[in-house]
């Protein structure tokens, strides 16, 4: 519960409060409240909850999205790390709901 | 497909024989057996069995996990209080590890199955959604997690909240349950790895004053099995040179101060207050409790919640049996408890360490038994 999800930022709501991000393939609206820096799109950001918790040095991208990449890719069917993953990246607001 | 084990070698097989041979010679040049290290964080511990790591660890070499799942840490009163708040009425959110954490004779799924209004949720924001969505009802968010889950729970009260929302915190504060885990005399805990995202919000400055005053070093680490791996190479060094220090072995994602941003709006909405932690003590301040000027979002404040209504069965012979307490603790590991694997399993859990996916009973079901593949070889 506590391993977020790294996610690519695609663009900033107009008040700047939430951001549509990309993880993996699925677009989720983060909060940006608790973001230790201001994000802007191109970044990539940790979700935890549905909220951005740190945005990801981009000399750090690379080696942060490895892991993911692979808990997701050969995760079988009850897989505890995906299942926190897929959790965390359902945490996220569906767009036509935001 | 590769095992996870060996798709671990072939990621970068240089960088983890070398870390596995320097691991080796630290034990060994400590000269004791075993020498017991403790991290505190599910997704450590799905990380170690997930890639097989246990096997890369030296025999004398006791890698523990402690209280590091915060679901199961959640004390049996914290589920009563949910359990009647779905029984008087109100629609109860939480995250779903949540559902089936037993409380005295009932969890959060059985108030469901007796038709009370029971929501699994990923965030706090789709909670406040449903009480947006539904002003006729009374929307309690069921608050679990670590500091790093706390802060979203604080951000969402800061932002504003509709009258009919509010928080049933059973939010805990990791630093102070490593105090008691390393104070117990006999899990002899010679080093901790602390939680890589929890200090993402709290930084590693906050370990400082706890490795001077405890003379036990803490060493920060990621997610990757090789962060893991080198994060224990460096604790074991840290033991065997007797310097209690912290060392950083995740800077991808945690500085000294951690996020102040975060931590101002945590501070803002929580007080560090003692509470009980499942099995394991009585932890001064190791809940985190809404502050009194949040006393109108409190469900504690809001409602007269009878506990007494949904508890106080029939003793429960299978529960007097379960050692989660003793396996939180560093006592004990999940396969000496004699219900595991067999009255205690995922879809019937006896034990809250087998309800959460960071539980370690859950882990060691999972990933087959008792994942180190010495063992199993």
């Amino acid at each position: 519960m506590c391993l977020g999800v790294p996610g690519k930022v695609l663009s900033l709501s107009s008040d700047g409060l939430s951001a549509l991000v990309d993880f993996f393939g699925v677009k989720r609206e983060l909060r940006l409240d608790i973001v230790d820096e201001p994000v802007k799109p191109g970044d990539y950001v940790l979700n935890h909850v549905g909220f951005a918790i740190r945005r990801i040095p981009p000399s750090e991208v690379e080696e942060t999205l490895a892991l993911f990449d692979q808990i997701l890719k050969e995760a079988g069917s009850e897989d505890l790390m995906a299942e926190d993953v897929r959790g965390e990246i359902a945490s996220g607001k569906e767009r036509d709901r935001a | 497909m590769p095992s996870p084990a060996e798709e671990l070698k072939f990621r970068d097989p240089d960088k983890a024989r070398a870390l596995t041979e320097a691991l080796e010679r630290e034990v060994e040049a400590i000269g004791r057996s075993p020498v017991a290290v403790m991290h505190v964080c599910g997704s450590h511990e799905q990380a170690i069995a997930r890639f097989g790591l246990r096997a890369s660890f030296p025999r004398k070499l006791d890698v523990i996990m402690g209280p590091g799942c915060p679901v199961c840490v959640t004390d049996t009163p914290e589920v009563d209080e949910a359990v009647a708040l779905a029984a008087q009425g109100a629609r109860v959110c939480t995250y779903g590890d949540m559902l089936r954490l037993p409380g005295t004779s009932k969890s959060l799924a059985d108030a469901q199955a007796d038709g009370g209004k029971v929501e699994v949720v990923y965030s706090v924001s789709q909670a406040v959604d449903l009480a947006r969505q539904r002003p006729a009802e009374q929307v309690v968010f069921f608050a679990s997690g670590f500091e790093t889950t706390a802060v979203a729970t604080a951000a969402t009260l800061l932002a504003g909240v509709p009258e009919n929302f509010s928080v049933l915190s059973s939010h805990k504060y990791v630093p102070a349950a490593m105090d008691v885990v390393s104070e117990m005399k006999e899990t002899n805990i010679e080093g901790f790895i602390a939680a890589g995202h929890a200090a993402t919000i709290t930084g590693w400055g906050i370990f400082e004053p706890f490795a001077r005053r405890t003379g036990t070093p803490v060493v920060v680490a990621g997610f990757e099995p090789l962060d893991v791996l080198a994060a224990v190479v460096e604790l074991v060094r840290l033991i065997r040179l007797k310097r209690p220090e912290v060392m950083n072995c995740y800077p991808r994602c945690v500085t000294k101060e951690g996020n102040r941003a975060a931590l101002a709006k945590l501070w803002q909405v929580f007080d560090v207050v003692g509470g009980n932690w499942r099995g394991i003590a009585r932890v001064p301040r190791g809940n985190l409790e809404l502050k009194p000027e949040w006393d109108r979002v409190n469900a504690r404040h809001r409602f007269r919640i009878d506990t007494a209504a949904v508890g106080g069965a029939e003793k429960n012979l299978l529960a007097d049996q379960c050692i989660c307490g003793s396996i939180m603790s560093g006592l004990a590991k999940p396969d000496q408890c004699k219900l595991f694997g067999k009255e205690c399993r995922p879809e019937s859990p006896v034990g809250a360490c087998m309800v959460s996916s960071e539980g370690a009973c859950k882990i060691w079901h999972v990933y087959g038994g008792h994942p180190d593949l010495k063992e199993v070889a």
